[in-house]
């Protein structure tokens, strides 16, 4: 058995982005009903037709029951007891980003993501989102010139009503699940994509979303399109403060790609966890999908989940064009009384289809990890092939991790392989890194990013190094 | 000769050492003091207590010392953490050089040999002054850089794994360096180059004690002595002819200086 007090000290987490910023905001009441979609669209000015598909997707969600499938045990969410708009109060029109109130453009300095025009970082355009708007976006000029939207989805609506009237909704229905339905009726911003025919996007694309008040919930709503031969490089992080209850995030991703079109989704999530007793952290119920439309589409995901006190999140690939492929890779560390549930869904509906999946699940502390995936080939999915490999490491012995496998074949002709294994951090692994002069920490921490490395590879660059030092620093107990 | 070395202080001492694991006694007072310069055999059954002793001198945390204690450069080690161990120069050379999926041989090498010269003081080094470094000692051990992308002993071959470990100790440059059966498993032509290795790495400076079964490690690498465990014990102490009569013997030799004792 591994020393039990200097594991705990080890997975002991430290988290640095808990603070609150001290700001003016703009809330509606409590409580969700008709009357409150109608505020929250007539807030955004939005058109008829979106109105009415919020409208739909809560007659929907009414008539619908919260899902109890997954390994996960807590609370009883009341819904009438969230805020479904909060909003910092700022000028009606922002011209430009010197508008933007200082104290945010700080707060998301302090987070690592500068958008003033001299700091912005200078490989990666940002969205920035704060509680339910998007505070800016950066590099849209440049963007434009190579025909590449990015903004808020708000402002899509706006803009390119077109674009979302015939795309939203369409990989995602309103009436997908629970949350999704819920998403749809309230959701209030998120990013918007659209990458034009053979175009690769000049630079990498970001989203960073903050939660700040505590009584609110965040429902974004990101849409990407990339239409024929093209390809984009989408990141996104999320972060919040440290606050003794729960706030509910449930967001929905979509994504389609059409012909020869590549869309790679990459994810560091790091919202607040809870504390050591599991009191407070975010709920974490998201809906991502992508839908290969094209032949030879490709859709990859990557996640690092580290955040959350409740993990609920199965980023999927909908693999209807010929020779459509489909990645999902992923990390999920969940300490102390985090749990997790999340995996992915392939559904190979063309022939030829090709999916992978890497799941890597590392449990500490009293924590329950599950990876649940499902693997379907259906009965057009000639010459189809699926790799599935599950890993999961246990740290200290109160920890759990459990792996769901889902596989249905309605066609023969068409392969699917799974692998998966558990494995603990033995004493011995530890001893002889030990023995050879590195501290206790570091080789847990060495060992933990050895385990993801083949996740890890298929970041992008920064955002490797950023995981790397975040599982380091989520596992070191002597930083903070 | 031997009086001469003498004069020096000892690198180790331990004495009068007993150790358990699970309330189970393993070592049952065991006394080796080993001066710069020497090389020590230490020989005995299978589950005799020698790997234990190996394991207990580097800090290994299954083991409790009940009694006696280890002196290192003339300080009590007893309660150091085998990191702090390492870094100030005690080297184990494992039998079983156990498996890390995941991280680089190269990486981890280099995280190993900065936590040592941080200790003497020398300049961390980056990559790609490490790279430098590595390739010079590869050649100590006749390994091809390829090892050095691959993870931690990761599909190695038994040889393999135990070149790496001579490498490592090439790298860390210990005081001591306690190797554990390091000859099992090896062809000749291994054992050579893993012998030669070790010749080559210690010094004057340095001591050695070697864990084995067999003369054939020691035909390469002569020690200065050879002591015959048993039970947790040391129970004879010669010079090199001694590990000659006892692969003439057999150990039911060894079992006669126990009655006698």
């Amino acid at each position: 058995m591994v020393n039990e007090n200097l594991v705990k000290d080890v997975v002991k987490e430290p988290y640095k982005y808990g603070f609150v910023t001290d700001i003016e905001t703009e809330k509606i009441e409590k409580g969700l009903n008709e009357d409150i979609i109608k505020l929250i669209s007539q807030k955004k000015e939005e058109p008829r037709f979106l109105l009415d598909f919020r409208l739909k997707a809560f007659k929907k969600w009414q008539k619908m029951k919260e899902p109890d499938w997954a390994a996960l045990g807590y609370k009883k969410i009341d819904y009438q007891d969230i805020i479904y708009y909060s909003a910092p109060k700022q000028k009606e029109k922002i011209s430009s980003l010197d508008e933007v109130d200082p104290k945010l453009l700080e707060t998301f300095d302090k987070l690592g993501i500068p958008l003033t025009e001299q700091k912005k970082l200078t490989n990666v355009a940002v969205d920035a989102v704060f509680d339910s708007v998007s505070i800016a976006t950066t590099f849209r000029e440049e963007l434009a010139e190579h025909g590449v939207i990015f903004c808020s989805i708000s402002e899509a609506v706006k803009n390119h009503a077109d674009l979302i009237e015939k795309y939203l909704g369409t990989v995602v229905p309103t009436s997908d699940n629970y949350f999704a339905a819920l998403n749809s009726a309230v959701f209030s911003d998120g990013s918007f994509v659209y990458i034009p025919k053979g175009v690769t996007c000049p630079m990498d694309l970001s989203s960073y979303f903050r939660i700040n008040s505590g009584d609110s919930g965040q429902f974004e709503r990101t849409l990407i399109i990339a239409e024929e031969s093209s390809s984009v490089s989408y990141l996104e992080g999320c972060t919040a403060p440290m606050f003794d209850t729960n706030t509910l995030h449930a967001a929905v991703v979509e994504l389609i790609a059409l012909d020869d079109a590549s869309i790679k989704y990459s994810t560091v999530q790091n919202w607040y966890a809870g504390d050591e007793e599991g009191v407070g952290g975010i709920f974490n119920f998201v809906t991502k999908r992508g839908k290969c439309l094209g032949k030879r589409s490709k859709i990859s995901w990557s996640q690092v989940e580290t955040g959350s006190a409740i993990t609920w999140k199965y980023p999927s690939c909908l693999l209807l064009g010929e020779e459509s492929v489909g990645e999902f890779y992923s990390v999920a560390l969940t300490n102390n009384l985090q749990q997790a549930d999340t995996g992915t869904k392939m559904i190979h509906i063309g022939p030829k289809t090709k999916s992978t999946i890497v799941s890597k699940g590392i449990s500490a502390g009293n924590s329950k990890n599950s990876y649940r995936g499902l693997v379907k080939m259906g009965t057009k999915a000639t010459g189809s092939r699926n790799y599935s490999q599950c890993d999961s490491m246990l740290i200290g012995d109160q920890a759990s991790a459990n792996t769901f496998p889902y596989i249905k074949s309605q066609q023969p002709n068409s392969e699917i392989e799974h692998e998966a294994s558990t494995c603990r951090i033995s004493e011995d692994q530890l001893f002889y890194l030990q023995s050879r002069g590195i501290e206790f920490e570091e080789a847990v921490s060495m060992m933990v990013s050895g385990f993801c490395r083949d996740v890890f590879n298929q970041l992008p660059m920064e955002f490797a190094a950023e995981a790397d030092k975040l599982l380091a620093l989520k596992l070191e107990g002597s930083v903070g | 000769m031997q009086s001469k070395m003498k004069e020096s202080d000892p690198i180790l001492e331990v004495e009068n050492l007993s150790a358990s694991t699970d309330n189970l006694p393993i070592l049952k007072g065991v006394s080796l003091t080993v001066y710069p310069g020497e090389i020590h055999a230490i020989m005995g059954r299978n589950g005799c207590g020698k790997s234990t002793l190996s394991k207990i001198i580097a800090g290994h945390p299954s083991y409790t010392i009940t009694n006696g204690e280890i002196k290192f450069l003339g300080e009590n080690i007893n309660s150091l953490e085998p990191e702090e161990r390492s870094q100030s120069g005690i080297f184990l050379g494992f039998q079983y050089p156990i498996e890390i999926p995941g991280v680089s041989n190269l990486e981890f090498l280099r995280v190993s040999t900065n936590a040592r010269r941080k200790f003497l003081n020398k300049e961390e080094l980056d990559t790609f002054d490490f790279e430098e470094l590595v390739k010079e000692k590869l050649e100590i051990v006749k390994m091809d850089q390829a090892f050095l992308s691959r993870s931690v002993n990761q599909g190695f071959s038994g040889g393999e794994k135990k070149r790496n470990e001579i490498l490592q100790m090439a790298l860390l440059e210990p005081k001591i360096a306690i190797l554990d059966e390091t000859d099992s498993g090896l062809d000749i032509d291994a054992l050579r180059i893993v012998a030669s290795g070790i010749k080559r790495i210690s010094n004057a400076q340095t001591g050695i004690i070697l864990i084995t079964h067999y003369q054939r490690l020691l035909d390469e690498i002569e020690p200065n002595y050879v002591h015959v465990m048993s039970d947790g014990q040391i129970i004879k102490t010669g010079e090199s002819d001694l590990a000659l009569e006892l692969e003439k013997k057999g150990y039911e030799w060894t079992d006669n200086f126990i009655k006698e004792t």
